[in-house]
């Protein structure tokens, strides 16, 4: 199906002095499932109400196939919205909420009702057409949002956050449904969350925000494993930051002054660090070991342990650097590590080393 | 009542002058509309009469007033109601600072008392239709228009609070959703805000209807010469009350009681539906007792009782007994003037002796210049 791109042309929102989105400039292709990922007030939700219309840009432009969007009304645009509550209309049958489009398009009775029915059969929810809409379950009331979302035929489907209601075991069951959805249909999906899972699970490309910042955009799998920022490397996924000071670097390996002593990590992106520059190495809880590695080996304190079922989490502390490590659950019986003191160790091409910048929830 | 927490006799009394105090007016002017006497009371009891009602549908001001009311009411709500929506729709558009002082503006109608609302609305029209040289039988002298207008300023209010508490649970977000879905701000309206306003427009149009019903203080103002029902109502408890007004409570009680009746019938059946007890439900249940609590088989039951009464009433003739009642009257005072002549003449034998001269006073005294108002029998009761 041919869908349209959208561009984010030098954005900028801004409510009186406070800068919501700082010059957001990105293309998201056609049938693409993008997700915008930042904590909440990050300017995420601004964002997509300024794509689908509600608001204008401060500056720069919004660019939907090729044409600026400027002065559009979100019921002009090939945009559809599915609110964080899904704002179903609650005096309205399921099957008059779905072909709510259609009757302000001037469609008549009878074509409405046969395009809601098939779009109820799309969604797996035959013959609900006429309950109400208090009547159905969460899961069912997302599916018929969706249903409505789609029912405008949109080129691109925005959704805010709309799972944040869900219960877990839904939630998940939620990220299969929409990414197959997504792939049937072949829209374009501006997806925005906080929740790092569903970004990742579900998106071609995700974009991390900050403060208003799109800090990277790249495919899950390189947002998790080759963070930009140190924002990004500590909003997505656990991680240890250990913070320290270049000593020196040798072509992609760091060496970094610690606590710990001298730790070795690659470079993010290939950059050139000056010695005694201010800067971080991140390393994944699921990447230390317990086996002291060369060159990388620190010692740290125990200080409890948590079991989580398909791993156990090991908290440590040393030189007030609070550590946190993940054994995988093999069946084994459990290291009894418990007051101790531990050695650690890791790879220098698992650490990456990032310049001095925000943590997430700091 | 829960005898654990000291009630019994003492909350069983209390709650007996309780309803005392509040229905036993109610009760006794019922009872006076069917006592033949022509002042409304309850003793002493004369005869079961039907006849006040035919007095109170003969008076022509009355009606006339009953007439310009409904008028009145049925325009109020046309004008207000749009009014009101106006300003709630407004008030919840605005940012907080504005809209306080919004608020306090459009509130202030109903905190004015109604006496200066009323002159102040004639004195504007008046100034107004003066200006653009309208003469006396111009729309703005005319005691309907300023009625309408005088209530239409603090009534819209009311009904704008009636649409604020509403609005004030709609969501935003679906006007949004339904932009966002193609909607043009009018259709928006039309589809999603006015059909959950639905219930408020209706409770706005009741209440309006009965502020301008009933209200009085403004408009014996600017009714000017012309009568509205309570204004009409006023003037007559002034002039002397006879129970014709007993007759009209009687009518006004069973209309409100019928439409309490329904309403209930209505809320308990909504209630079920809404829990969807209704398998469950020992009325609700039976298909037959479904249909005999439905709020329409009520309503209709209801008015046939009413029809019937009614009816019953018109065909009622108290005459045989009041002319009993007449003929008792008569004897009485006959009896009382036998007394009275009986008494006269023993006291002239008495004062025979002395003089002659006082003995006429009473025969002069006859042809009095009240038109023999204060005769003996002039101050006889009930008449």
């Amino acid at each position: 199906m041919a869908t349209k791109d959208i561009v984010l042309d030098h954005v900028s929102i801004r409510f009186g002095a406070y800068t919501a989105v700082d010059n957001a400039h990105l293309v998201i292709k056609g049938g693409e499932f993008f997700s915008f990922l930042g904590p909440s007030g990050c300017g995420k939700t601004t964002l997509l109400r300024c794509i689908s219309g509600f608001s204008d840009p401060s500056e720069g432009r919004v660019l939907i196939g090729g044409q600026d969007m400027r002065g559009i009304g979100p019921n002009k645009r090939p945009t559809a919205l599915i609110f964080q509550n899904l704002a179903l209309f609650p005096l309205m049958s399921v099957a008059d909420n779905i072909a709510f489009p259609l009757e302000v398009r001037g469609i008549g009775r009878k074509e409405r009702r046969k395009r809601a029915d098939e779009l109820l059969d799309m969604i797996a929810l035959p013959g609900v057409g006429d309950k109400k809409v208090h009547e159905l379950s969460g899961g069912q009331r997302q599916r018929v949002a969706i249903a409505r979302a789609l029912a405008v035929e949109p080129d691109i489907l925005l959704l805010d956050e709309p799972l944040s209601a869900l219960d877990l075991k839904l939630r998940h069951h939620m990220r299969t449904e929409l990414r197959a959805i997504q792939q049937r249909v072949g829209l374009t999906f501006i997806y925005i969350t906080h929740d790092q899972g569903e970004a990742l699970t579900m998106s071609d490309r995700v974009a991390v925000m900050n403060a208003g910042v799109i800090e990277q955009v790249d495919p899950p799998e390189t947002i998790y494993n080759r963070p930009k920022t140190s924002f990004v490397a500590s909003f997505v996924g656990e991680t240890n930051a250990i913070e320290g000071k270049v000593a020196q670097q040798t072509e992609a390996l760091v060496s970094v002054e610690t606590p710990f002593g001298r730790l070795q990590g690659r470079a993010a992106g290939g950059r050139q660090y000056k010695a005694g520059e201010d800067c971080i190495l991140f390393i994944r809880p699921e990447q230390l070991s317990l086996e002291g590695g060369t060159p990388n080996t620190l010692t740290a304190n125990w200080v409890k342990e948590e079991f989580e079922g398909n791993s156990r989490q090991l908290f440590l502390e040393a030189n007030g650097v609070q550590l946190r490590l993940t054994r995988v659950n093999l069946g084994g019986t459990p290291d009894n590590l418990s007051g101790g003191t531990v050695s650690l160790g890791f790879t220098p091409e698992q650490a990456i080393v990032l310049p001095h910048g925000a943590l997430a929830g700091a | 009542m829960n005898r654990g927490t000291g009630g019994g006799v003492v909350a069983t009394g209390f709650s007996l002058l309780f309803f005392t105090f509040l229905f036993g007016p109610l009760i006794i002017m019922v009872i006076t509309a069917f006592n033949s006497s022509s002042f409304p009371r309850i003793t002493p009891w004369e005869c079961f009469t039907t006849e006040w009602f035919g007095v109170l549908f003969a008076n022509d001001r009355l009606m006339s007033g009953l007439a310009n009311s409904l008028v009145i009411a049925v325009s109020v709500v046309v004008i207000a109601v749009p009014i009101g929506l106006a300003g709630a729709l407004a008030l919840s558009e605005l940012g907080p600072r504005l809209r306080a002082a919004l608020y306090t503006v459009l509130i202030t109608p109903i905190l004015i008392p109604g006496v200066v609302l009323g002159i102040s609305t004639i004195i504007f029209w008046g100034a107004f239709g003066r200006s653009v040289g309208a003469d006396y039988g111009s729309i703005f002298y005319s005691g309907m228009f300023l009625t309408l207008a005088g209530q239409v300023t603090f009534i819209s209010a009311y009904a704008m609070l009636v649409f604020l508490a509403r609005l004030q649970r709609f969501d935003p977000i679906l006007t949004e959703a339904a932009l966002d879905l193609g909607a043009t701000p009018g259709q928006a309206f039309r589809k999603i805000l006015l059909p959950f306003l639905g219930p408020a427009i209706g409770s706005a149009a009741f209440l309006t209807f009965l502020a301008s019903f009933e209200n009085y203080n403004t408009t014996v103002f600017t009714i000017l010469s012309g009568n509205t029902f309570t204004t009409a109502l006023a003037s007559k408890v002034r002039h002397g009350t006879d129970p014709s007004l007993s007759a009209l409570a009687v009518i006004i009680i069973g209309i409100t009681l019928i439409g309490a009746v329904v309403h209930e019938a209505h809320m308990r059946r909504k209630e079920v539906m809404r829990t969807g007890t209704t398998a469950r439900s020992r009325i609700y249940g039976n298909p037959v007792l479904r249909t005999l609590v439905h709020p329409l088989t009520i309503f209709v039951i209801l008015l046939g009782i009413a029809g019937f009464a009614t009816y019953q009433g018109t065909q009622h003739d108290a005459g045989v007994c009041k002319q009993q009642i007449l003929d008792e009257k008569r004897a009485r005072q006959q009896e009382l003037l036998e007394e009275q002549r009986r008494k006269m003449e023993a006291q002239k034998q008495n004062q025979a002796p002395a003089s002659t001269a006082p003995a006429e006073e009473p025969v002069k005294a006859n042809p009095s210049p009240f038109g023999g108002a204060f005769k003996s029998n002039g101050l006889k009761p009930g008449e």
